[in-house]
């Protein structure tokens, strides 16, 4: 079996008395795309930002690469990239200039090039000059992805990266996705709450519920595990059992 | 007009004050500060009015000089406010940039904000008053370096206040830097003070430098002590506001407050 590129070992995050995230261990394989689901508040954007160095656990380990994140800081997050719907870009400055500033916050020797390529991929070419403040949601969409792809990342961590796209260019993203996955073994830790997307895209998907993974696999042994029709159902059920729990 | 209406935003700002305890001292801050600084300089004036040559000088020359601490600290901080306002800090914060990082480029583009201002506040006053700040001579880099870097010493504080209490501390950035105005004795001498207040001003670098500017206008000894003392406050208290910044880092990102910051 392959070696991870990435690996939570019991992995906690407390605020307080709450406990956001519960001993939470797993595996990402090297080109694997690996799907995170559960309700809201069930901890899955505090396992990005803790495996984005923006937040630091409680207790538990991560490693990337073999290298441990709370000592090689700075040689993981190169090799690491994430795009949200939640985050934005400097306003007032353009689409290509924006990722130009990208381009050199990595270290990137080609910049022109390599902007322009991912210009192209991500068919941007009509506003690359625009002013990222009137850009619509869309288009913001793909200049925060463009800025994912830009490093050339081993890992990409995507939280809801299609959630305010209209279904065409939703498509067109999750064909790219899986092309660059395909072509460069890039691994993906991805969330969203569109099941029939997370079923298409994931090749594992971990469930998470109030901080603690309750279950673990490809999404059809997960639909069979709990006898439900499809994923939807299997959300429903948790996202329903958390609410009343809490 | 209906007075609902009228009310309702009435309210809807009452909230914010019912809340937030920088939005409430903001209301005093500015009254009380003016009435130190304009009290002070009205105490030096009255008090040494036969004795200040030309004062006029020293009021320009101090003018000019407080806007470049002014512009180096504003540097830093508006340079971190708008990565807060662009909803940014994430995307620097989850890349390898370091915190040391940061805050060099912060630091260098105070200097260039610095640099333009100078050079239109020199050149203005020279062209409406045929005030020439040069007349400082020598002793002028020396001066604006360490107001430079007073006012670095100011940015880093007031960032790390903004990164840790979020958006409500936002004012800070505009304000804070005029507490210490009062106790830089910009426009008026050390000794106008009252004593426990000269022990404050004494630990304060600008206030050395200002006491300097006053010194070499007035044509007396050299500033080289007041200098001396400015540049050991000065790196003193720049080696505690970064290592106090990269605490506030870490803690933000015990707290989670680093992804929160900009809400």
């Amino acid at each position: 079996m392959a070696i991870p590129v990435l690996k939570a070992s019991a992995l906690t995050k407390r605020f307080g008395d709450f406990v956001a995230v519960n001993e939470v261990s797993f595996e990402i394989r090297p080109g694997e795309i690996l799907g995170l689901l559960g309700p809201n508040g069930a901890g899955k954007t505090t396992t990005i930002q803790m495996l984005l160095g923006l937040v630091t656990p409680t207790a538990g380990s991560i490693h990337m690469f073999g290298l441990d994140l709370s000592t090689h800081r700075e040689e993981i997050l190169q090799q690491v990239n994430f795009s949200s719907t939640y985050i934005s870009m400097p306003q007032a400055l353009t689409v290509e200039e924006n990722l130009c500033v990208v381009a050199r916050l990595y270290g990137i020797s080609d910049r022109a090039r390599r902007v322009n390529d991912i210009i192209k991929k991500l068919e941007m070419e009509e506003f690359r000059s625009k002013i990222t403040r009137k850009l619509s949601s869309g288009q913001m969409t793909r200049l925060t992805l463009a800025k994912a792809f830009l490093t050339e990342p081993r890992i990409l961590f995507l939280d809801e990266p299609t959630a305010s796209l209209d279904p065409d260019i939703a498509d067109k993203i999750r064909s790219l996705l899986k092309e660059e996955q395909r072509a460069s073994g890039l691994s993906i830790l991805y969330t969203s709450h569109n099941m029939r997307e997370m079923e298409e895209m994931s090749d594992r998907i971990i469930f998470l519920q109030r901080g603690r993974i309750v279950a673990e696999g490809t999404a059809r042994e997960i639909i069979d595990r709990f006898g439900k029709a499809d994923l939807e159902e299997v959300f429903l059920k948790f996202a329903r059992e958390q609410r009343q729990a809490s | 007009m209906k007075l609902h209406r009228i009310t309702a935003l009435l309210v809807r700002h009452l909230y914010l004050y019912r809340r937030s305890l920088p939005r409430i001292m903001e209301i005093f801050y500015w009254p009380f500060l003016d009435l130190v600084i304009w009290g002070f300089i009205t105490l030096y004036l009255a008090r040494y009015q036969s004795q200040v040559p030309g004062f006029v000088t020293f009021f320009l020359g101090a003018l000019i000089l407080w806007d470049m601490l002014f512009r180096s600290q504003q540097g830093i901080t508006i340079a971190f406010l708008e990565e807060l306002w662009a909803r940014n800090l994430m995307n620097l914060f989850a890349s390898p940039l370091k915190p040391s990082e940061f805050l060099t480029a912060t630091m260098a583009m105070s200097v260039m904000k610095v640099t333009v201002v100078s050079i239109v506040m020199a050149g203005s006053a020279l062209l409406f008053y045929s005030y020439n700040i040069l007349i400082v001579g020598v002793w002028l880099m020396p001066f604006v370096l360490n107001l430079v870097i007073t006012g670095w010493i100011i940015g880093v504080f007031t960032t790390s206040l903004i990164m840790r209490f979020g958006q409500e501390a936002e004012v800070l950035a505009w304000s804070m830097v005029f507490l210490f105005q009062p106790i830089s004795c910009v426009f008026y001498p050390m000794e106008v003070l009252p004593t426990w207040l000269q022990m404050i001003a004494w630990v304060n670098p600008a206030a050395h430098i200002f006491e300097g500017m006053r010194t070499v206008l007035s044509g007396g000894a050299s500033p080289l002590g007041n200098l001396a003392w400015a540049v050991c406050l000065n790196g003193a208290f720049l080696v505690v506001v970064v290592a106090w910044f990269y605490r506030t880092v870490a803690y933000c990102k015990e707290h989670g407050l680093l992804v929160r910051v900009g809400e």
